[in-house]
């Protein structure tokens, strides 16, 4: 398994990295860009794709930040392995499906990692727990200009850097927030909130970007637009709708406090005996049960540092990495009883919920 | 910002604006008045964002579309086909922003806030770019000087391109 380095190092997303706030879970910005001399990875042939990968890989790996830094071509991956870095979004699903000379870099501490040949040659990600914009842009910034400081891109003054969706073109910039949002969830205000941060030219997606699953009331946002606007004006335009889905979601928990608390600790409460107990558990169950563990986590119930082991078991509840740790391939139903039996096994020290505190708080 | 989203459908300013959750699946899209109600989306039992979209796009309409863009519109560099394009909606290379510019330029004006860069730009080709520019204008300086045998001028012009030149052959700069 050529992961498995990977896996056992403190990452900083994921296991063992710094603990994320109440309900941003995480900052990304990701960054396509395109070399100059070569179709893009849609339309270049198989020898221009190798000879993309070869590049790239020798100017990310190059970069002062990149030291040490995991290389993986993906076609030397397993179907699993590939699984497992896609779940804790190293890596997209677009290059995990990817034909020769798809590969990654990633950076020791798996905060940053270029992916190329995805849908661009290259695009630049990176990735820390709860709010950090700032930080998050600044090192993707200075990642970018050690790639162009040995790579020609494709930039045109009118259209800014070119990709191959127009939909990118510009700044070719992403900035997405990964949000805890179960308030808005329970109080069914999620569509309407959806609708409005659409209407204000963001997307909002599920927890593994495009078309993927909501459960665990997890959802990111992005900006839907990279032309015309700098990268400092995305950035804030993304954050001011942040700041009112958080108040909007502060709200929703304190109404469903007053209005019917014995609903959500009933809630709470069950999520807690089904993970200690239950002996199937689907993934979307499992999401859920630790989305509400977390807003336990939130409203006192559980220590702040609780939050941080279950931001971690929502990932390593996930299909992949529950095969991972079986050392193999299961079928759905083996798959349930695998991810029960971990989940039992992490949550058996959790401290019991203090019911108490939810009143305190309010 | 509100106002830049077009009908998913017939590209007209789009008023209304739907998303729906189903299995847990986000799904959106945009549509104008006309559009909304000949699809019947006012009626929200029986509808569904992924049929909509899955029936509008890729069909006969967008062909003829095209078609009527002259079959001619195929990028010289990459031989990417306008047809090509709006079947993937993916570029086949840089050059294509100018070759299928005619088809770009209005969809790229609806997709973004503008159509003008405001952001950054690669820094070390923006200074090659301009080192070449100042080489160039160098050059017919040199030129000029010796056709009229201004040795004086001509030798120093020489002196500043060998320099120039030394600078756009080094290697770039370790980061």
């Amino acid at each position: 398994m050529q992961i498995l380095p990977i896996l056992d190092t403190p990452a900083e997303v994921v296991p063992g990295g710094s603990p994320s706030g109440p309900i941003v879970l995480s900052t990304r910005i990701r960054l396509a860009r395109n070399l100059r001399d070569f179709p893009f990875p849609g339309w270049a042939k198989e020898a221009q794709r190798r000879e993309i990968f070869t590049r790239c890989v020798e100017a990310a790996s190059g970069a002062s930040q990149m030291k040490k830094a995991y290389v993986l071509d993906l076609a030397a991956l397993d179907n699993l392995e590939k699984q497992v870095l896609v779940e804790r979004h190293l890596i997209s699903r677009e290059l995990s499906n990817g034909s020769a000379g798809a590969g990654v870099v990633i950076s020791r501490d798996q905060t940053m990692s270029v992916m190329i040949n995805e849908e661009d040659h290259l695009r630049v990600q990176v990735m820390r727990p709860g709010f950090q914009f700032k930080r998050v842009w600044k090192q993707a910034d200075t990642l970018d200009n050690g790639l162009e400081e040995h790579l020609d891109l494709a930039f045109s003054a009118e259209l800014g850097y070119l990709t191959a969706c127009p939909t990118n073109v510009g700044t070719g910039l992403r900035a997405s927030v990964m949000m805890h949002l179960p308030g808005l969830v329970l109080a069914s205000q999620m569509e309407q909130v959806i609708r409005a941060v659409n209407q204000l030219g963001l997307a909002v997606r599920g927890w593994y970007g495009e078309g993927s699953e909501a459960s665990g009331s997890i959802f990111q946002i992005s900006n839907q637009q990279t032309l015309g606007e700098s990268e400092d004006d995305i950035i804030k335009r993304v954050t001011s709708v942040l700041q009112t889905i958080v108040e909007q979601e502060q709200n929703a928990r304190t109404k469903l406090m007053d209005s019917d608390s014995a609903k959500l600790l009933d809630k709470i409460g069950r999520a807690y005996g089904t993970v200690r107990n239950a002996h199937l558990l689907t993934s979307v169950e499992a999401m859920n049960c630790l989305s509400l563990l977390r807003l336990a986590a939130d409203l006192g119930l559980l220590a702040e540092t609780e939050r941080h082991r279950l931001d971690r078991l929502f990932i390593e509840s996930q299909p992949g990495h529950v095969q991972l740790a079986a050392r193999g391939s299961l079928e759905t139903q083996k798959r349930d009883v695998a991810r029960a039996r971990f989940l039992r096994e992490q949550t058996a020290a959790l401290p019991a919920l203090n019911f108490d505190r939810a009143f305190e708080k309010n | 910002m509100g106002e830049s989203l077009h009908c998913d459908l017939c590209g007209k300013p789009a008023t209304v604006h739907l998303t729906q959750i189903i299995k847990n699946q986000i799904q959106k899209v945009d549509l104008c008045e006309e559009c909304a109600q000949s699809k019947g989306v006012t009626d929200p039992e029986g509808f569904s964002l992924a049929d909509l979209l899955s029936k509008s796009f890729a069909g006969p309409a967008d062909d003829a579309e095209t078609e009527a863009l002259g079959p001619t519109l195929v990028c010289e560099q990459c031989g990417c086909s306008a047809r090509d394009f709006k079947k993937s909606g993916r570029l086949g290379c840089a050059v294509c922003y100018d070759t299928l510019k005619t088809i770009l330029t209005p969809l790229i004006a609806g997709l973004h806030k503008q159509s003008r860069h405001k952001g950054k730009a690669p820094a070390r080709q923006w200074r090659r770019l301009e080192l070449g520019r100042e080489i160039e204008s160098l050059e017919r300086q040199l030129l000029e000087a010796v056709n009229q045998e201004n040795f004086e001028t001509a030798a120093r012009c020489r002196d500043q391109l060998g320099v120039l030149r030394a600078k756009l052959a080094a290697p770039a700069a370790t980061p």
